[in-house]
């Protein structure tokens, strides 16, 4: 009794093109070590992962949190710590930043889901301080100078991290079973219900949701995932410091969701790569990178109203709505 | 399912109407303002009550009250016999009283169809199943389908909600309603914004489900109030002003006064 859904009736051409950009993409990230330098398409994907995290939340669910840098840098220092000082293996220390982000998204979720719009952003944003500024003082986070020098270690006591394509390999695996959650958990039952929450939410409620219940798992998915990606972030860079826990960070993950496209698989992912990759290109020429960010930001809002992938969607494949596609 | 609960129910005196909902003064303030006072409201099964008055009288707010919307500033609700006066409004949606809003209520960027199974899907546990395809979503299709053919949408399953026109969009909203199988449905002004022929389907619609549940709705249209409905509460200034049936009502001097003096000649 299988029926046809939305997304199945959109024209077969569009479904085929959005598994071969899909494919496309994994083979260049597969092929991209050969010829770009591997840390820094690492630190695109790790920041992409984040950017994919944080749109499961204001994308899918409807919810502008300004404190997902707590998840992110949190989870950095959780993981460094645990590998650092107690010698865990990094898929422990991996799994713990994780946790730990996760029970940060519990605590933080709890509060903000009380308020709506800008008062959840607010709320978000003061929790966030607050853990800045314990981080700043906690001696475990080593203040100003973070936590340096963190082993790399053997991933499962097999696979080297120190030699730079494994790592590498390792880092696009995780980025890819992170992105491949959160499309699981978009196009899932209970992704339905997040949706409904973001399209109505009096009405998902006189249909008998809690839908206090529902922002809440979704804050503390997106707040695990935003923790993958920064725990992960912490191995290849091998330190954790206390950039990735400030509300620039937080900010900053908005901004790339912005841009690429918020509400679409691939559009935060394009956002972070563009955001990393001029920020990397900036670094050297004396440029002040928020001046060229603010501008494409405000040349974004004036023109890409949707993001750049959102444009893309609403222009050639989608006629409905955009966002169920992918990208590796 | 509810066709045999019809037929085991026939119009005979021990079946008389029983009370499924019913509020004993319900009061709510808005700082300093008195939006509603003092309100009794009784619901039967099987009947259609309607809820009328000007604007500002106080009818929205009532039915926030009743789905818990809003908290009572005093009075007491019952639900059933349950005392639901501090229940949380998606408790109460759980426990059979749903209501449809003022303003069309749908998930304006779902299917026609996705609309439907989002009520659906709650029942059998199936919501927060976050690591499941959508196909998971199959099996409450045909039930979906039904519904949909009830209220006539069974041609638009597969169009986004959003682009329904407005009197399809109220259609939809009552399949959504009759998904949760609600034992008291509130219907927030049914007929606003609607042409003649719109009118004259949802009247239809609405008889039909009040067979074998409660319905209290806020209206407007007088002419389908009259055709309608049982039972009927006068409302001004968030006081009851007259309560009886359409005959009754009607007659009442302070009623043509406030109301139907002004609106309805």
């Amino acid at each position: 009794m299988s029926e046809l859904t939305l997304q199945d009736e959109r024209n077969a051409a569009s479904v085929r093109l959005e598994r071969a950009l899909v494919a496309l993409g994994i083979v260049a990230l597969i092929a991209a070590p050969f010829f770009v330098y591997p840390i820094f398409i690492m630190k695109m994907l790790c920041f992409a992962l984040f950017a994919c995290a944080f749109n499961l939340l204001l994308g899918y669910t409807g919810l502008l949190s300004f404190g997902h840098a707590t998840f992110f840098g949190g989870a950095a220092y959780f993981c460094a710590y645990a590998v650092k000082a107690w010698g865990w293996p990094p898929e422990a220390g991996i799994l713990l930043g994780m946790g730990g982000a996760a029970v940060l998204g519990l605590v933080m979720g709890f509060f903000a889901i009380r308020r709506q719009g800008i008062y959840f952003a607010m709320i978000t944003l003061a929790l966030a301080q607050m853990f800045y500024f314990f981080c700043v003082q906690a001696p475990f986070t080593e203040g100003e100078d973070g936590i340096q020098g963190v082993p790399r270690g053997t991933l499962f006591g097999i696979l080297d991290l120190n030699v730079a394509m494994n790592m590498y390999y390792v880092v696009l695996a995780i980025f890819l079973i992170g992105v491949f959650a959160i499309w699981r958990i978009v196009n899932s039952p209970f992704g339905m219900i997040l949706r409904s929450i973001r399209e109505n939410e009096n009405r998902a409620i006189s249909l008998g949701y809690s839908v206090g219940r529902y922002k809440l798992a979704a804050f503390v998915m997106s707040a695990a995932l935003a923790g993958l990606a920064g725990a992960t972030k912490a191995i290849v860079f091998q330190f954790a410091t206390l950039t990735d826990v400030t509300w620039q960070m937080s900010g900053e993950v908005i901004l790339m969701n912005l841009l690429g496209g918020i509400g679409t698989m691939a559009g935060p992912a394009v956002g972070a790569g563009l955001v990393v990759g001029l920020e990397n290109t900036l670094a050297t020429s004396g440029f002040p990178v928020t001046i060229a960010t603010g501008l494409i930001f405000m040349i974004c809002v004036l023109i890409f109203r949707r993001g750049i992938v959102g444009e893309l969607y609403a222009r050639w494949l989608a006629p409905a709505e955009g966002g169920e596609g992918g990208k590796g | 399912m509810s066709a045999t609960a019809l037929a085991a129910r026939p119009d005979s005196a021990e079946d008389r109407p029983r009370v499924v909902l019913s509020a004993r003064g319900l009061r709510r303030d808005f700082a300093g303002f008195v939006a509603v006072k003092d309100v009794d409201l009784d619901v039967h099964h099987g009947k259609i009550h309607a809820l009328i008055g000007p604007n500002g009288a106080g009818k929205t707010t009532i039915f926030n009250l009743l789905t818990k919307f809003l908290q009572p500033t005093s009075g007491r609700i019952e639900l059933l016999g349950t005392d639901i006066t501090r229940t949380s409004p998606a408790r109460v949606a759980r426990m059979g009283l749903v209501r449809s809003f003022q303003i069309s209520a749908i998930f304006p960027h779902l299917s026609v169809l996705d609309n439907v199974r989002v009520a659906l899907q709650r029942p059998g546990g199936l919501g927060f199943q976050f690591w499941r395809s959508l196909a998971a979503l199959d099996e409450l299709t045909p039930r979906a389908r039904e519904l949909l053919g009830i209220v006539g949408l069974d041609d638009a399953a597969h169009r986004l909600a959003g682009d329904l026109s407005y009197g399809r969009k109220r259609v939809l909203e009552i399949a959504t309603t009759l998904a949760l199988d609600p034992k008291v449905l509130l219907l927030d002004e049914p007929m606003a914004g609607m042409g003649h022929e719109d009118v004259g389907t949802i009247s239809g619609i609405i008889r039909g489900l009040a067979r074998d549940r409660a319905v209290l709705m806020v209206e407007h249209n007088l002419t389908v109030v009259a055709d309608l409905c049982d039972w009927i509460t006068v409302m001004q200034r968030g006081e009851v002003l007259a309560a009886g049936d359409y005959a009754t009502v009607s007659q009442d001097e302070r009623v043509r006064v406030a109301y139907m003096g002004t609106e309805h000649e």
